[in-house]
């Protein structure tokens, strides 16, 4: 188990103060300019080397990502854009940074900013977290007052400026290139790509868009080197996570915790156990709702790490642990995620506009067992149609949870249906 | 230049080029519903998907550019399981109501469907309905058809100009509108039509009346404006039933102005059906041979100098010949084409032509633009401004009015000092004009139809002799005609003979009786009530402003209906085709000449089309070169003068009703009044 | 638009001198010739003037103010669930329904709802004072089943609470915002498993 020592986010759960006293006395803000002495390329490095992988969902090594900025402007300036659009269900742990720890992230903009060479950083947070950006402007204002930030920002001679733009909205600006169009003032419809944000991002500028976590992380793992970071945890999956454990569990929390924790103890040790006790288990989501479900027995043993989800064809995604126990309706939780994804679609591309409202359509029915035992194959064979077809990932976020359901859960769904024609033969007799 | 394999072919193909372009240029067909290769990649609607060996998931080959070393398979079973299944999403909430749509039979969807459609549909749920959303007289809306491929929206914001369809709304209730259903205000927005991939986005004046498979088809040449836009005439019987746009990359693309395709109801409206004779004071129905005869008789006890012809913004270049010929043999010196009034000089080609041609604006990287509204008069060539304008490549001013003119444009001042100062090289744009490889001055029909435009017309020659405009290759000197006669009769001289009156003097010696008889030829764009007291013959094919006081009517062919050559303002010589009969007695135009010749007892000499455009040949040898542009040598234009502090105005009249064909629309009618609300809604246009 | 909406749309709309100030705070965070970016910040400031809805009239101006086509601001304003483009109560009760929220009974939740205030979700009370929608996850799943009432986020709800909090805000009250089960925020609720010596 981590130890209180190693974890960055030491006021979580804003047991204290949140301004800027209260976070230079867990450590933010200092040295600072020293870390910005040691130039662009040292950070990158550090980053490269703590292994620090997006902590948004998609887990893309972060420091690699910056390096992919250009080396030297052509005239044009390089944004940071940081994703605090929390969306994914399950997910509640940006939250937590930003009202709780937003120096971190406030100092982060400024560290990764050096390393992409970027004059500015703009934080998109979900418009639904409306104290929370209040509590972000709050911080950014006593850091510009403090002379962290803007011009000469602490000392260093470095301009940079960190904005706040808060979304009105729509799940789909998580996506990085739909964020980027909503920071342009438009709808939030993904981009086609290429180009990449590192060429052409907002204002068709070289852009970098960071998650909320990883971004915040990146002061403490600078401070204590990437070594540490990548000390923790197990090759290509390391340093410290925040898990969010929600649904059937006894105390559902935010916790920060090694990665490649045993989801079982993660849940028995932070979140108080499955309600009525492990052995009323049904399944996990492991990694937000985009992440395919896991009955039981996988959940026995499964590590929470990127490559131990993806061997179970599941997910880590953003780490949100939905849990539920058997009391579960199994195929009314999912059929609940198909229109979420549904409602979620931003309706420029034909497979996601079209595909996620027949798939929500037909798990309703399925929730019934409205259905014919045939159309099980036929939802799994619409969701490959969507999956993989679509400009974003979020046409494979809607196929996903379905095609977990039916890989795991395929004799409750005949079940269901046999019991549904039972009772209509019953009432035609 | 990057070298792939696509389908197992090896091809190299041009650095930028798209995936879809190089497997086309392999051989290879990629179905598509976005993709547009005039309009921004949208890669929405994802039916271009292929197959890159190696990549984890199919790819968008519209979107992405080819690269060397890419092995792509366009026909693997993956790809069309693929495609397949995109048909099916793209079914599944359309209405498949071919059966009642007017895209029936031209449709991508049912085109494809054909190739990647399943026999039955797995759907079982309720399809979606949206519902219909206005959009103005022209367009017809079925919007539960709109698969929301994006083309109208890119079309709107890219070609248009005009940023007023969007899709509202998000995933599978995303709708297509204009703002709280506006009419679309773009002098271009019929070609939304052509492009909606299915039948959301249909012909309103059109809905219902005919199918595509019925209706024969006519290759043309549009006569609402002076840019000869070449079009497709769709007949069924005798009956002109919608009008389409043709492909022609050195004129209109692929686009075509509103009024050229929307005004055809004008063409069964009002027209002249008989000849008539003025009996008593009063028109009555006549014969051929009567209405001859009295012409005859009229044209016998008159000296030839007092006899003027003036040939109209419609007359073609056979039929003006024909006139031209006769009023000579009549004695008749008098005869203009020039009813705007411009004092344009017939034997200076250079001085009246757009010498630079429409094609050549892909070049110009300076745009002087004086006194022309271009928007109204040629949108046509004013779209094709906008493309040049919007690869930023391409600086643009203004001298006149402060028009919207869906492009950029610095304003340099409202009247002839400006463009003095210029001339003097005064001025900012006077050195951008320099410094332009391709620089280009456009001069519009109302300033050069001013008591000074000639002068203007000079200073302007001047301007572009000074700024290195004319150069062996490239003539950067460009009048903006507004009707598509007027080049072809300054071509053959319908002009004042030796000792001749212009279109003022006929009017006037009209009016004070040293004009006996005047035959007007197509010409309802003049002041007719100087003709109270003439004796005027008026042929054309509506009973519009021309036949208000004649004495003669012979009914003549609408552009439809007769075999003619047409000469737009860059001095393209174009023929088009009868598609329909003229109505009732009404007749080819050259021949009525023709007939009527021999019953003067002045019978032309040719009695075949063929015969008469050898003739034309004689006269101006460039007109036997059809399809062509013969560029006119450099004389400078206009003659030095005075010019009047008045500034320059654009056009007066409303670009919806232009001639009789759109006075007799009532679709055209309908749009000057949505026109006229917007206006007066807003306050800011026209 | 519903013709109720058509009804309540007003033909002006101006922003307030202090909202005036606050638009250009915004518009200047934006390089220059950027200002399209501050279209939701405008927009959700002409939404929060006009009581909680936003007019056509709203949009049309900050369409004028950003030189931008009317159409695209249209797009964004209905693109974005936060707009409301007709009319809502004065309490904007929005309850979240999705699955995390869902395993932790938010259906008793929207049930406590409709019971409290007689109507249907979608809908708003005869007074004008409340409405009621069902929304997709906002972000606080560990503190599920919650609700979100203007800006604030109600949370660890029971029916008994959010009947509570409800009853508060009809007295003319402000509840407290955050959890209502006595936790202080995403803490395990049976005591720190971590971070325990800031206790």
């Amino acid at each position: 188990m981590l130890s209180d020592k190693d974890r960055i986010f030491t006021n979580l759960y804003g047991l204290k103060d949140p301004g800027i006293d209260g976070a230079r006395a867990r450590g933010d803000w200092a040295g600072t300019a020293d870390l910005i002495a040691k130039g662009d390329d040292w950070i990158v490095d550090e980053l490269k080397e703590s292994g620090l992988r997006g902590r948004g969902g998609a887990g893309f090594p972060t420091g690699l990502k910056m390096s992919f900025m250009p080396k030297v402007s052509d005239g044009r300036p390089h944004y940071l854009v940081v994703n605090a659009d929390e969306g994914e269900p399950g997910t509640c742990k940006d939250r937590e940074i930003i009202r709780h720890d937003p120096h971190k992230l406030v100092e982060g903009c400024l560290l990764s900013g050096v390393a992409m060479r970027a004059e500015a950083a703009y934080i998109y947070i979900r418009g639904e977290f409306y104290r929370e950006a209040e509590q972000l402007q709050a911080a950014i204002d006593e850091a510009y007052a403090a002379g962290l930030l803007g011009e000469n920002c602490c000392g260093t001679g470095y301009t940079f400026d960190v904005y706040v733009h808060r979304g009105m909205g729509a799940y789909i600006c998580g996506e990085e290139t739909a964020l980027i169009e909503s920071l342009e003032g438009k709808k939030g419809q993904p981009r086609l790509k290429p180009p990449f944000p590192a060429n052409v991002g907002v204002w068709g500028c070289p852009t970098t868009v960071n998650n909320v976590e990883s971004i915040a992380a990146v002061p403490t793992i600078l401070r204590r080197g990437g070594a540490w970071f990548a000390g923790l945890g197990r090759e290509n999956n390391t340093g410290t996570k925040i898990f969010s454990i929600s649904g059937h569990v006894n105390h559902p929390c935010n916790v920060e915790e090694e990665m490649g924790i045993p989801l079982k103890e993660l849940i028995e040790k932070h979140a108080g156990g499955v309600i009525g006790g492990w052995d009323n288990l049904l399944a996990i989501i492991p990694g937000g709702s985009s992440v395919p479900v896991l009955p039981k027995d996988i959940c026995d043993t499964v590590l929470m790490d990127f490559d131990s989800l993806k061997a179970e064809k599941s997910g880590l995604g953003t780490a949100a642990v939905i849990v539920m126990d058997k009391s579960t309706d199994i195929v009314a939780a999912i059929a609940r995620l198909a229109s979420f994804y549904q409602h979620e679609s931003c309706g420029q591309c034909t497979p996601c506009r079209e595909g996620t409202g027949w798939m929500a359509r037909v798990m309703d029915r399925m929730v019934r067992g409205d259905a014919e035992v045939e159309e099980i194959d036929s939802l799994l064979d619409v969701s490959t149609q969507i999956e993989g077809h679509t400009i974003c990932a979020l046409g494979d976020a809607a196929a996903w949870p379905i095609q977990g359901l039916i890989r795991h859960f395929r004799p409750e769904l005949e079940a269901r249906i046999a019991t549904a024609k039972q009772a209509a033969n019953t009432r035609a007799a | 230049m990057p070298t792939l394999t696509i389908d197992g072919v090896e091809i190299t193909v041009d650095s930028g080029v798209t995936l879809m372009q190089a497997c086309e240029e392999a051989g290879a067909e990629i179905p598509r519903f976005c993709y547009h290769d005039r309009l921004s990649i949208a890669g929405n609607c994802r039916m271009c998907l292929v197959e890159q060996e190696n990549a984890p998931k199919p790819i968008a080959s519209c979107a992405m550019p080819a690269a060397d070393g890419m092995v792509i398979h366009t026909n693997s079973p993956s790809i069309k399981k693929a495609r397949e299944g995109v048909m099916e999403f793209l079914l599944i909430n359309h209405p498949l109501d071919c059966p009642i749509c007017d895209q029936g039979g031209e449709c991508d969807l049912q085109d494809q469907s054909m190739a990647y459609g399943g026999n039955d549909s797995r759907y079982d749920e309720n399809k979606r309905a949206v519902t219909e959303k206005n959009m103005g007289p022209l367009i017809k809306t079925v919007m539960t058809r709109c698969i929301h491929c994006t083309r109208c929206i890119r079309f709107a914001q890219e070609v248009a100009g005009v940023e007023e369809i969007g899709a509202l709304g998000r995933g599978e209730h995303m709708e297509i509108s204009t703002y709280l259903e506006q009419s679309m205000t773009s002098e271009l927005s019929g070609n939304v039509i052509d492009l909606c991939p299915v039948g959301a986005l249909t012909s309103k004046p059109y809905a219902f009346t005919a199918r595509s498979w019925e209706l024969e088809k006519t290759e043309s040449i549009d006569v609402h404006d002076a840019v000869g836009s070449n079009i497709r005439v769709d007949v069924r019987g005798k009956e002109v039933m919608r009008i389409l746009p043709r492909l022609n990359e050195d004129v209109n693309q692929e686009w075509l102005a509103d009024r050229s395709r929307f005004a055809y109801d004008g063409l069964k409206k009002r027209r002249l059906d008989k000849p008539y004779v003025r009996i008593d004071g009063k028109l009555t129905e006549a014969t051929w041979e009567d209405a001859f005869k009295t012409i005859a008789d009229k044209v016998a006890g008159t000296d030839g100098s007092k006899i003027a012809g003036i040939a109209g913004d419609l007359a073609d270049v056979e039929s003006m010949t024909a006139l031209k010929d006769l009023l000579i043999s009549l004695g008749s010196a008098n005869l203009d084409c020039r009813t705007d009034g411009v004092q344009y000089d017939a034997s200076n080609r250079a001085s009246y032509l757009f010498n630079s041609t429409i094609s050549g604006i892909d070049q110009v990287d300076a745009l002087l633009i004086i006194g022309a509204n271009i928007r109204e008069d040629a949108p046509i060539i004013n779209a094709r401004i906008r493309q040049q304008s919007l690869t930023g490549n391409l600086q643009i001013a203004v001298i006149g009015e402060t028009l919207d003119l869906t492009y950029d444009y610095d304003y340099l001042g409202a009247g002839a000092q400006t463009l003095a100062d210029l001339v003097s090289d005064n001025g900012a744009f006077a050195q951008t004009l320099k410094d332009a490889s391709h620089p280009m001055i456009i001069i519009g029909q109302n300033v050069l139809s001013r008591a000074d435009g000639q002068a203007i017309a000079a200073m302007a020659a001047q301007l572009a002799d000074n700024v290195g405009a004319i150069t062996a290759d490239w003539n950067g000197y460009n009048v903006l005609h507004q009707a598509a006669g007027r080049v072809g009769g300054l071509d053959i001289g319908f002009v004042p003979q030796d000792g001749g009156r212009d279109v003022a003097g006929i009017l006037d010696g009209a009016a004070s009786g040293d004009i006996e008889i005047v035959f007007l030829h197509h010409a309802d764009e003049i002041d007719v009530s100087k003709l109270q007291n003439a004796f005027v013959i008026y042929q054309g094919s509506h009973g519009d402003a021309g036949v208000q006081h004649a004495d003669v009517i012979l009914p003549g062919a609408a552009y439809t209906e007769k075999a003619a050559t047409w000469v737009n303002t860059e001095g393209r010589v174009q023929l088009g085709n009868r598609a329909a009969f003229p109505p009732g007695d009404a007749r080819e135009d050259w021949t009525i000449l023709r007939a009527l010749s021999g019953v003067i007892g002045k019978t032309l000499p040719y009695d075949t089309l063929d015969a008469l455009r050898d003739r034309m040949a004689e006269i101006a040898p460039h007109l036997a070169e059809a399809d062509q542009i013969v560029a006119a040598d450099w004389q400078g234009a206009g003659t030095a003068g005075d010019t009047s502090d008045e500034p320059f105005a654009g056009n007066s009249i409303d670009h919806y009703q232009v001639n009789p064909i759109c006075r007799a629309s009532n679709t055209m009618e309908e749009c000057t009044n949505i026109q006229n609300e917007v206006s007066e809604g807003t306050g800011t246009n026209g | 638009m519903s013709g109720q909406t058509q009804a309540q749309q007003s033909e002006h709309f101006e922003f307030t001198a202090e909202n005036l100030q606050k638009t250009k705070e915004h518009i200047a965070k934006y390089p220059e010739g950027r200002q399209a970016s501050a279209v939701m910040p405008l927009l959700d400031i002409a939404q929060r003037q006009n009581g909680g809805w936003l007019p056509q009239a709203g949009i049309r101006c900050v369409a004028t103010m950003l030189d931008m086509p009317v159409i695209r601001v249209l797009e964004v304003a209905s693109f974005y669930t936060m707009y409301n483009l007709a009319p809502v109560g004065e309490h904007f009760v929005q309850v979240c329904t999705t699955t995390p929220c869902w395993l932790r009974g938010s259906d008793d939740i929207v049930s406590a709802c409709k019971n409290k205030l007689g109507i249907n979700m979608g809908e708003t009370t005869q007074d004008g004072k409340f409405t009621i929608i069902e929304v997709e996850c906002l972000g606080a799943c560990a503190n599920a089943p919650m609700m979100q009432i203007g800006d604030d986020y109600y949370e660890d709800l029971t029916a008994d609470t959010t009947t509570k909090v409800l009853d508060a805000l009809q007295a003319g009250d402000t509840p407290t915002p955050g959890p209502q089960s006595g936790r202080k925020k995403s803490e395990p609720a049976g005591g720190l498993t971590s971070l325990q010596e800031t206790s």
